[in-house]
């Protein structure tokens, strides 16, 4: 990398907790954000799966009921997520030309897109919202967080399943080091906690079916494993060049040191079993770290806790890493969070960022009987990281085929 | 039945503070939507279908563009129900 890329700021909204420290804390301590769903709709509709986790803290106590109302509840999160990051690196002066957000989303504004259908259907076209399509694109919250901020230097989403704000991050590091922006906000966010989504999911065979225990459901690794575990909320980072972050004197978390991006061209939504992308893509995020994989101590794993994909995702670290797997601390944050689509990227990069600083991996809970066939050193309670500099990868992977990686450095 | 202006008024206002949160009190007859409460046209259609709904008139959208301040809005409402 030409210049270093710094975190001088993190915020987030998940099932854990209504900001990061909330949800850091909780985290650490082993809680479960996965709860039943109390709508009426899971009845009405005989929903197979009647559980999620879902926002600690409702988008409603934050934002003022104006900004609720013309912003999608995807856009609410990452506006809530994106300003407590702003506020974190100290609402940083910066010219709104040299400003820049790469904020995604997986799904984008499903709530508003299918509110809207049935309105039309039940009261007619005039009675359409006219902001409906404002609320339901999905650079929504990405233009959202840029008018907040003032950003005037490119506001793009990347969309990519569930890797899509692992992508999103990784984009902002060629923004950084085009020596044309100074700072970006970078993360995702979802809302997908709708009746739609959940059916759709759950007709593809993806959620997990524990209705009688949601706490235990999200279990990466573990053999008695069914899928995942659907989650909303945002994830939010301040991203700047360690030159402007110094400069005006802003703490720093960690060093953004490597992004990589890379695809299967396999099957529409099954990993390549071999994970010869996944691979790929964490060796040129190390290579872009001019890193070597024993510099690697932790790993926030993508890890949904379904059963093909954790093995994959541990074919391709096995395929990495050798031996030296046997040696990183490997931690599946969504056994707590369940999974946050578009926001997952987000949020488990903050996690690893807070593992560096704090040099403390997060654990992973509800792992009773750790699958034979992926025999990964598991955190399962918090664990300290050596000293010294140390190096952490981030992964996400998206239904199309998609492998994003990003790769953290401790900072001094 | 018809509303008296007053209450025509107050309704409105009401619509307003929940579209834009404006104050009510604020919502007055010379008001104009756009100059004096900055109310953009996105707001101002969805004020007009919720006042339809409130009010039970109908108010064609050839017509907002003529209801220029909230008087306009209030004299074509009271006289729309008749």
């Amino acid at each position: 990398m030409s210049s270093k890329i710094v975190v001088t700021g993190v915020g987030a909204t998940t099932p854990l907790g209504g900001d990061v420290q909330s949800t850091w804390r909780a985290l650490l301590a082993g809680e479960s954000g996965i709860s039943t769903l109390e709508q009426e709709w899971v009845a009405r509709y005989e929903i197979p799966v009647t559980f999620a986790g879902q926002a600690k803290v409702p988008a409603s106590e934050v934002l003022t009921p104006q900004e609720a109302k013309r912003l999608d509840p995807s856009s609410q999160f990452a506006l809530i997520a994106a300003r407590e990051a702003w506020a974190d690196a100290g609402s940083p002066e910066v010219q709104p030309e040299r400003l820049a957000v790469e904020y995604a989303t997986g799904i984008g504004g499903v709530w508003t897109l299918l509110d809207a259908f049935d309105t039309l259907k039940e009261r007619g076209p005039r009675r359409v919202l006219p902001m409906t399509v404002p609320m339901l694109m999905p650079n929504g919250p990405a233009a959202a967080i840029g008018m907040d901020i003032a950003a005037r230097g490119g506001v793009r989403t990347a969309v990519s399943a569930c890797a899509s704000s692992t992508e999103a991050i990784a984009n902002a590091i060629t923004r950084l080091q085009s020596g044309e922006i100074d700072v970006v906000v970078a993360g995702g966010c979802e809302a997908g906690i709708h009746p739609l989504p959940i059916a759709a999911f759950a007709a593809m065979h993806a959620l997990s079916r524990n209705n009688e225990n949601p706490a235990a459901a999200s279990r990466p690794y573990d053999t008695a494993r069914d899928g995942f575990v659907m989650g909303e909320g945002a994830g939010a980072l301040v991203l700047e060049t360690e030159e402007h972050a110094l400069a005006r004197g802003a703490k720093i978390y960690a060093e953004l040191v490597g992004g990589s991006v890379t695809s299967d061209a396999h099957h529409i939504t099954a990993p390549d079993p071999e994970g010869t992308g996944a691979a790929r893509a964490v060796l040129a995020a190390l290579k872009q770290a001019n890193a070597k994989i024993e510099d690697v101590v932790h790993i926030n794993a993508h890890a949904t806790s379904t059963p093909v994909g954790d093995i994959a995702e541990y074919t391709a670290l096995r395929r990495v890493f050798g031996d030296h797997l046997d040696k990183i601390a490997v931690s599946a944050t969504k056994s707590s969070t369940g999974h946050l689509l578009g926001g997952a990227g987000a949020i488990e990069a903050i996690f690893t960022i807070l593992a560096l600083k704090e040099r403390t991996a997060p654990p992973t809970i509800n792992l009773d009987n750790q699958d034979p066939a992926i025999p990964l050193d598991v955190v399962v309670s918090p664990r300290k990281l050596p000293d010294g500099p140390i190096l952490a990868i981030s992964n996400s992977f998206g239904f199309g085929g998609h492998n994003a990686v990003i790769a953290f450095r401790s900072y001094n | 039945m018809a509303l008296a202006q007053s209450e025509v008024l107050a309704g409105l206002a009401e619509i307003v503070n929940d579209e834009t949160g404006i104050a009510t009190e604020a919502v007055q007859l010379e008001k104009s939507f756009t100059d004096d409460l900055d109310i953009d046209s996105i707001s101002m259609m969805t004020i007009v279908v919720n006042a339809e709904d409130k009010f039970g008139v109908k108010i064609p959208d050839e017509e907002v563009k003529n209801l220029i301040t909230v008087g306009d809005a209030v004299s074509f409402i009271t006289a729309a129900q008749g």
